[in-house]
């Protein structure tokens, strides 16, 4: 933000310990199943927590990277008391071949689990050749 | 002397969050317990009128869980099915687990069976089971005489 004078105000924050979070959220590798189709690779995630919003992917050259946001869930007035699964983050990250036509992967997450489409590029796919 | 000033900083320990979680963990690492075996995982939250139970089902349907409370006894089970692939579909990878699922839990209080809310978003189930009116502690009035 910047002043009358022209001098640039540097917010600040009172203790380290308000800026940063206390503890570094936990990252988790979701499982996957992965298929092909005729027309498109399928890639199945279970992402417990995670919606729409939360979820972010991105591709960058040929490296697809799935991440998942989770806000850990707290009752007031309840103690964990029994502990069997830890929540965090996800992300997972896959190499694209060159077969995936990049403009055309379609996402969609429903109840925590995410189904990825991946379509093959026309030249790739099969073709049936007619004999005549 | 130096016996119950030990004890002080233990229940010190004790109110830190964080220390408990540490002890936790410390217990789960030395006990037997087939931890992460077992579908779904689930955590337990306990508060003095309830208890919420939370476990982790992605994709499936919440029409076919089927969720029974008998006293203090919290059943919960359901089919998790993948979808089978049909002709001329190869499969790489399947990490994710499937099949039909049971588990059954003690309480430590009895439930209120018509009570018990269930819900079911983005994959995490939620259960709330409130204490049983009858099993609730009752407090004992002290008459001075």
């Amino acid at each position: 933000m910047e002043n009358k004078s022209g001098q640039i105000e540097i917010k600040r924050v009172a203790t380290p310990a308000e800026a940063e979070p206390r503890v570094a959220p936990k990252v988790f590798t979701p499982p996957v199943d992965i298929y092909e189709t005729k027309e498109a690779f399928v890639l199945v995630a279970d992402l417990p927590g995670v919606d729409d919003k939360s979820l972010d992917i991105t591709v960058e050259k040929n490296v697809l990277t799935i991440n998942g946001m989770v806000e850990a869930l707290s009752y007031e007035g309840h103690e964990l008391s029994f502990k069997e699964y830890d929540m965090g983050n996800y992300r997972r990250s896959f190499v694209l071949s060159g077969e995936i036509d990049r403009d055309k992967i379609a996402a969609t997450v429903k109840n925590g689990v995410l189904h990825l489409t991946l379509p093959k590029t026309e030249k790739m796919q099969v073709k049936k050749i007619q004999i005549h | 002397m130096f016996q119950p000033q030990f004890f002080r900083f233990g229940s010190l320990m004790d109110q830190l969050p964080e220390f408990q979680r540490l002890r936790r963990e410390m217990n789960r690492l030395f006990t037997a317990a087939p931890y992460g075996m077992d579908f779904p995982a689930i955590n337990i939250w306990m508060g003095q009128e309830d208890a919420i139970v939370t476990a982790e089902l992605p994709g499936i349907d919440p029409a076919k869980l089927d969720i029974s409370v008998v006293n203090d006894v919290l059943k919960i089970s359901g089919s998790r099915g993948l979808g089978a692939l049909r002709e001329g579909e190869t499969c790489y990878r399947r990490e994710r687990s499937s099949g039909p699922f049971t588990r059954t839990f003690q309480l430590p209080f009895s439930v209120e069976a018509s009570k018990v809310e269930a819900k079911y978003e983005k994959g995490i189930l939620q259960i709330v089971l409130p204490r049983a009116e009858a099993d609730k502690p009752k407090k004992i009035a002290v008459k001075v005489a």
